[in-house]
């Protein structure tokens, strides 16, 4: 299998601040593939200079084949970008921004119909609607429908679902799905831990450095130590009677309950419940439940990422 | 917390022309509690929130935030909020102790208690060293948990959050709801809204909003137990299914 992006060393500075820290990784032709990190990561600047838009201050980047900064011309037309604001004209109508940009790539919203059609039918009934006018949700559709009107090979899609509604995001997905059944390499950036799922692989992103490339699966299973779900009549005295006990490794609200790891690394999941059901009895909380649980992306990557930026010595002091 | 209502909403109503964004909503919110406030993009939230926050006036029912009527008191119910949202909270071209220095002056505090709590406020965060940075130069989860004890300074009985942890990290996402706790123990009461899932959970209560109404409401464990679902997510998707194939036109203005 050909790999669709290769990207080596990647360094790219705005002033004192290094957005993107020598990143390397490289994306299978075909692979939906996601960037899984929060604001300030560095994935809006990765992702401007795999879309050919911002020029890298080190390292190489190659999309299907093609050098971003010398080829440019010859793979920006092969591209399709969804930028992370909404950067379509608002004060053109739904149809009118599809004519713009099937016109910029040479071609006609008559002759690329068939391509967007399973999204664009849902827009067509508010084709006059100026596109400033239009909902969240229909938005982000319009602008998927314009990154690919072009019938690009390869589809860069930076945080389509921040600020969209869990259904909306949902149904976004279920369209990435079937771009991945076409075909289409597809590389998509979300702060939204939970949508790494439904990834082939994803990198993990933090401060400009990756802390993981792995299928979703490997990710969650590399954790390396028992996870345990602490649920308690009271979930924040349970929290803060584990940030006492001794034998806390880590504890965070997670979802309903609280997850747990034990800094006894060889200790076994059923020797951890038992000790921290014991602990949370004897310290006055009722109807408590400790029990294993499989790790998420989410639990993986708190693992990897450390203490957050400028708290390293905050932490370092509460533990 | 306790029996006291803080906010308390009947038959609320706010038309736009012939568009009804928010229709009838009934709700209480208990003094310390933390409420959350879930929907789908364009289910009439913002406009909700616009009308217990005292910027938007009701077209029907009836809301009293903080002791005060939603109507006539709009003022008073400013006073007593604090409000806080991802999109803006603090002044980036101002020092952290310039922000509270400002805030602290909307709400009228004496110069001495604007001290007092400045001291207090960044000795709790740990923040004392970064007073004279300016806002700009700190890292997004610092500005968040600050935006968060500034919305507090003026020791509002009850804080809307917007969204406030979109896009923040997940270990700072995690801090940030133990100073929500925190408050809540103390007394403030949380309105919050979020688009993370997960922290669904993590409220006392949330009420889930479809087409203007309000679908759901009740404890998380009640809402699966009602819907028979193992998360709030999918009650939250069961319903707001319908209301998300609406047209985009049903969406508030």
């Amino acid at each position: 299998m050909s790999d669709a992006v290769v990207v080596r060393d990647v360094v790219k500075r705005f002033g004192s601040t290094t957005a993107l820290a020598g990143l390397s990784f490289s994306v299978r032709d075909g692979e939906l593939f996601g960037f899984i990190g929060p604001d300030g990561a560095g994935k809006t600047t990765l992702f401007r200079i795999m879309a050919t838009l911002l020029v890298p201050d080190g390292g190489t980047v190659t999309v299907l084949g093609r050098n971003v900064v010398a080829e440019l011309w010859t793979l920006r037309t092969r591209v399709g970008y969804m930028a992370g604001r909404f950067s379509l004209y608002s004060d053109l109508s739904v149809e009118e921004n599809l004519r713009f940009f099937a016109s910029v790539f040479g071609t006609t919203l008559e002759r690329e119909y068939e391509q967007i059609a399973p999204i664009y039918t849902q827009l067509e009934p508010f084709k006059d609607r100026r596109a400033g006018a239009l909902s969240g949700g229909m938005k982000q559709k319009l602008a998927l429908c314009c990154a690919l009107v072009h019938q690009p090979e390869i589809l860069f899609l930076d945080e389509p679902t921040t600020g969209v509604d869990a259904v909306s995001r949902r149904e976004f997905w279920d369209l990435l799905g079937r771009f991945k059944a076409s075909g289409l390499t597809t590389i998509v950036s979300t702060p939204y831990m939970d949508e790494a799922k439904r990834c082939d692989r994803v990198a993990l992103i933090d401060r400009g450095r990756l802390l993981a490339v792995d299928s979703p699966a490997a990710i969650t299973s590399s954790f390396g130590r028992p996870l345990l779900a602490v649920r308690a009549d009271d979930r924040y005295a349970a929290l803060k009677a584990l940030r006492r006990y001794p034998n806390t490794a880590s504890v965070y609200p997670f979802g309903e309950a609280l997850h747990f790891t034990d800094a006894r690394p060889a200790l076994a999941a059923a020797d951890v419940a038992r000790d921290v059901t014991g602990f949370l009895e004897a310290g006055g909380l009722g109807n408590v439940t400790v029990e294993p649980t499989a790790p998420t992306v989410e639990d993986s990557f708190m693992l990897r990422m450390g203490a957050p930026e400028g708290d390293e010595k905050g932490r370092a002091q509460a533990e | 917390m306790n029996d006291e209502l803080v906010i308390e909403a009947h038959d609320l109503t706010r038309r736009f022309g012939d568009f009804t964004a928010v229709d009838r909503i009934s709700f209480d919110v208990r003094a310390g509690e933390v409420f959350g406030f879930l929907g789908a993009n364009g289910a009439g939230k913002t406009t909700a929130i616009r009308m217990l926050t005292g910027l938007l006036a009701p077209s029907g029912g009836q809301a009293s935030v903080a002791g005060h009527d939603v109507y006539t008191e709009s003022e008073a119910i400013k006073r007593d909020i604090g409000y806080m949202s991802q999109r803006f909270s603090l002044y980036e071209d101002l020092t952290v102790s310039e922000n509270i220095r400002l805030y602290g002056g909307i709400y009228d505090l004496t110069d001495r208690e604007i001290r007092g709590r400045t001291d207090r406020l960044l000795t709790r965060l740990g923040l004392q060293h970064i007073a004279r940075s300016l806002v700009r130069s700190i890292p997004l989860g610092w500005r968040q948990k600050l935006a968060f004890s500034v919305a507090l300074l003026h020791e509002p009985a009850i804080v809307f959050l917007d969204e406030p942890t979109s896009g923040v990290d997940p270990i700072t996402r995690r801090q940030f709801w133990e100073l929500i706790y925190e408050a809540a123990s103390a007394g403030t009461t949380v309105f919050v809204t979020t688009h993370y899932m997960d922290e669904a959970e993590y409220c006392d209560r949330v009420s889930i909003m479809t087409a203007g109404a309000i679908g759901a409401m009740g404890t998380p464990g009640d809402l699966k137990k009602q819907f028979g679902v193992e998360s709030v997510e999918d009650v939250f998707v069961k319903l707001a299914r319908p209301g998300d194939a609406r047209v985009p036109g049903s969406a508030a203005p």
